[in-house]
Order: C-alpha cells, then structure tokens, then sequence
C-alpha cells in the first residue's frame, strides 16, 4: 500500500483513539483529609473537605436562593450537598484504600455532611466510614478521578492529618514532586528497611501512606 | 457500564495523573486543561478591565484548539461521515465549521435561556444537556446505521460482482440504484465508479454534485453540534455571574472558532486519505472498488460505534459533576 496512505491513516487512528480518552479537568478540587483512628489503632473512618475551583463554584451554586446576594448558609446549600454527595456514591466518592494491599470497603457518608461557601468558594465537609474498622500495618488511601474530569490537589496548609492515631507514621505522596523526591527519598532509606511502597511506577496520584506498628 | 466508562485507555491503571498519560495526547489535554484552567482569571480581569477581555478572547481560541485535539466534538464521526460519503474537503470544512458554530449557539442558549433568563440551577442546565445528548448520540447512531446500510450494501454488491465471470449483465444488480436517484439520499451513486468498471454506467454529474449534500450533511451537523461542550457552559455560568455575560458569549463563539478549525483540518485529513484510496481503488480493477466499499463501510461502521459507545454511556464525553 502507498506509504503516504499508510501515514495518513496512522494519524487519522491516533487521533481517533484519542477520542478515548476521557477530557481535561473541568474541576479543580484542593483537599484536606483526616484520617480518623479509633483507641484500639484501627481506622474508623475518612474524613474529607473538598474545596472547589471558584468556576465550578459558582456553577454549582448557580440558581440557588440565597437570602443574602452572594453568600449561602448551611442550610441553604443542604439541598445541593444532598446532590453532590449522591452524584458521588457512583464514583466510590473518589476516594480508594487498600490495607496491607487488600482493598478496604468504605460506605456511605455519615450524615452530618455539609457545604460551606466562603469567598466564591464551595467546600464539601463529608466522613466516609470503613464498613468495617481496619488495623493495618501499612495503610493507603488514594483520591483521583480515573477519568481525569475531577482534579484532586492536597492543600498547601494541612493537607493531611492523623486522628487519634499517635504511634503511626504518615506519608503523603504528591504526584508532580514524585519522580525526584522519590528518587532522594529512596536513596535516604536505610539499607535494612524494607519499603516496598516506594518501589511502586512512576504512576500516582494523590496517595497517602500510613505505616502502623 | 460506569466501570467501563472509567477504565483508562492505553492500559494505565488507575492513578495516573494528567502528566502520565502518554506522550502527545497528554501534552495535548495537559495543555487543554491549562487554557481552561486560566479563563476564570481573565474573566475576572475582562470584568476589571475590559481591554483584558483580548487576552481572554486569544486564549478562549486557543482551548478551543487544543480542546477539538482532544476527545469529543465531533471529529471522529464528521472525518468517519465524510469519508463514507465521499465528500470533498471544502464540504468537510463547511460541516466542521456549522458543528462547531452549533456546539456555541447550543451553550450559550442553555446558559441563555435556563441560567440567565429562568434562573435555573446547574442541575436543570446538567438535566437540559443530559436530554440534548440522547438526542444528539441516537442521531449519530441513526446516521451510521443508514450509512452502514447503504455502504454496506455497496460493499457486498461489488464483491458478488467481482466474484462472476466478467461476461454478466451489469444491468442486472443496478436497477435498484438508478431507480431511486431522486427520493433517497444519493450516497450509493458514488458506487458507480466509473473507470474501474468501464460498464458505461457513470452517473450523471448533476446526480454526483447533489444539492442534497447540505439536506443530508445537516442531520450529521445537526448530530454533533447539537451537544455542547461542558467546558463552555461552565465559564459562560461563570461570566454570567460575574456579570459580563456578553463577554462570555464572546468567548464562545472563539472557542467554537478554535474548534472548528482544529476538526477542520482532521476532516481534511480524512478526505485526503480517502482520496488517495480513491486512485489507488481506480488502479486496481475489481478489487480496487471492493476496497473503496470496504473503506466507506468502515466509515459508516465507526460512526455506528460511536453513537452505541455514546447513547450506552460507555464512552462518556464529558460529564457535569453532580448536575
């Protein structure tokens, strides 16, 4: 066949395929977790604030009655937290744990979630609990959209905390920075320890390690 | 069906973040994604200062580029339309550009009408899109199943042709054809190509030229177009809020400037490649037209998966979270 075909369906396919895959971000969330331990050293639950970009803020928010122009209660927003975390459940809430490599189930949010809305930003408080408490020695949670629509950034300011877990160390890995402080990081563990989490590709997205004793 | 909506293409597993995915197109959605990501600021700047609304129109064109590189809008199912119908690449830029110009006017009356007139919440603006897309993805399936018909026929027809002895009766297996010149579309006269056959049977240039091209090409504008893309919806929501909602609009319309000649140019493409196969058919008597016919009916067949992947949610062209 004429080289000059060949080339040109070769492009045409791999623009084709690209047609696979999913779009760009549409919505840019900063997120602060806390890990929430129970007194015996198993993990109870998750609990995340999920604060939007202002676009998708308002979006959200658009058409909403508001008694004052510009701002939203708890109350006024409830409804649209109802909405969102609903939507959510289809996604697994985004959120993914494994313990000790098996995956640990995660359920519906505790009720008692909520939408605040400060400063054109909306930020969804929501506790995810394991379906059944966890001990584990090495704990890791992931929050990513696979499809690439959502985007899932740790805050700058505490994006990570222990509660009531005192004895575990935490790691919190962050995507972009991977690749060179992995390599630092994995040039720093000290010969007889074994820490077969870094070991993993070049693939990751927001991830948090715990390793219990 | 979500599951599989969710699986990631090229054999990633999950985690991998925008800059992972490979090569050029993760260049391409990372860049898509970086325009996007900016047009919140210059909005905020066009409402401050309205000489900055430039910045925005220049950058809005810009992810309309990019964006068309990427999934969705259209390109897939206008190169797939116009290669099997063999249209002519001026068409293909027509089609591109009337899609594209549809996908603006779509958000901007979504945003128009449910947001800024009704003032509507999202969900009812998601609700709204949700109904225009079942509509939109069960045309494009209805459009690749017709097609799919007719090359498909074609296809079949030329290779029990080339199967016989050359001394049958071409009159035989043409009737059907030239009886319907007029009430169909006349996507089947190209079947009569005329030098491989050297049957006598060419038809006519009026039949060939068909003013029907724009009737027919307007249900697959109409098929793309009719969708909008989220992205626009967002910042058109946005500059509505912000209270330049004619800035936005602006915005849009240069988005769909973008878009269009980004799906343009991969239309042509897809001519030009047909093309080539078109003379290459013409060298090989017999087996040259099977081929022609085979190519079309891969055309119309992609089309037809594109509108199933679609309509059954397993391709998801872009979502509007929790809306």
């Amino acid at each position: 066949m004429n080289a000059l075909l060949r080339i040109l369906l070769a492009a045409l396919l791999s623009l084709a395929a690209s047609s696979l895959v999913q779009a760009h971000p549409h919505v840019w969330v900063t997120m602060q977790t806390e890990l929430v331990y129970a007194p015996d050293g198993s993990i109870t639950g998750i609990r995340h604030a999920w604060s939007f970009d202002d676009m998708f803020s308002t979006f959200a928010t658009q058409g909403l009655e508001s008694k004052e122009k510009g701002k939203f209660t708890r109350e006024e927003l409830a409804p649209l937290a109802k909405v969102n975390v609903e939507s959510l459940k289809e996604f697994d809430y985004f959120t993914f744990a494994m313990a000790d490599g098996k995956k640990a189930e995660l359920t519906d949010p505790a009720p008692g979630y909520w939408l605040d809305y400060k400063d054109q930003v909306l930020t969804l408080n929501f506790l995810l609990p394991f379906k059944k408490p966890v001990k584990a020695k090495e704990l890791k949670v992931e929050i990513y959209d696979p499809s690439i629509f959502v985007d899932f950034a740790f805050a700058k300011d505490k994006p990570v905390q222990l509660a009531g877990a005192p004895k575990c160390k935490l790691d919190v890995v962050l995507p972009r920075e991977m690749t060179f402080a992995e390599g630092k990081a994995l040039s720093q563990i000290p010969a007889e320890e074994k820490n077969t989490t870094m070991a993993w590709g070049a693939q990751f997205a927001s991830k948090i390690l715990v390793h219990c004793p | 069906m979500v599951d599989a909506a969710m699986a990631q293409p090229f054999g990633l597993n999950r985690g991998a973040s925008l800059s992972e995915v490979g090569g050029f197109t993760g260049w391409i959605l990372a860049k898509q994604a970086e325009f996007y990501r900016m047009l919140s600021g210059l909005i905020r700047d066009a409402k401050a200062d309205g000489s900055a609304a430039y910045t925005l129109l220049g950058i809005s064109f810009l992810y309309g580029v990019f964006h068309a590189a990427g999934p969705g809008h259209g390109k897939a199912v206008i190169s797939s339309y116009l290669v099997a119908n063999d249209e002519t690449w001026r068409r293909g830029i027509v089609l591109s550009f009337a899609s594209a110009i549809l996908q603006a006017l779509s958000a901007i009356a979504i945003v128009g009408v449910v947001a800024a007139l009704l003032g509507a919440t999202a969900k009812a603006m998601g609700n709204t899109v949700r109904v225009i897309e079942i509509v939109s993805y069960a045309l494009i399936l209805l459009i690749g199943l017709r097609l799919l018909w007719v090359k498909g026929s074609a296809f079949l027809r030329a290779l029990r042709l080339n199967e016989g002895p050359h001394a049958h009766d071409p009159t035989h297996d043409h009737t059907h054809e030239h009886g319907h010149g007029h009430h169909h579309h006349h996507d089947h006269d190209h079947y009569h190509d005329a030098s491989a056959w050297s049957h006598g049977h060419a038809p006519e240039p009026s039949e060939l030229a068909g003013a029907h091209w724009l009737r027919r090409g307007l249900t697959a504008i109409v098929a793309v177009g009719l969708r909008p893309c989220s992205g626009a919806i967002i910042v058109l929501v946005f500059a509505l809020a912000q209270g330049i909602f004619w800035i936005g609009v602006a915005s849009t319309f240069v988005m769909g400037l973008g878009t269009a000649i980004t799906v343009a140019a991969i239309a042509t493409l897809a001519v030009a490649a047909r093309e080539l196969a078109g003379r290459l058919a013409k060298a090989k008597p017999g087996v040259g037209v099977i081929m022609l016919r085979g190519l079309e009916t891969a055309a119309a067949l992609v089309i037809v998966l594109f509108g199933a992947a679609l309509l059954t949610g397993y391709l998801a062209s872009e979502r509007l979270l929790g809306v």
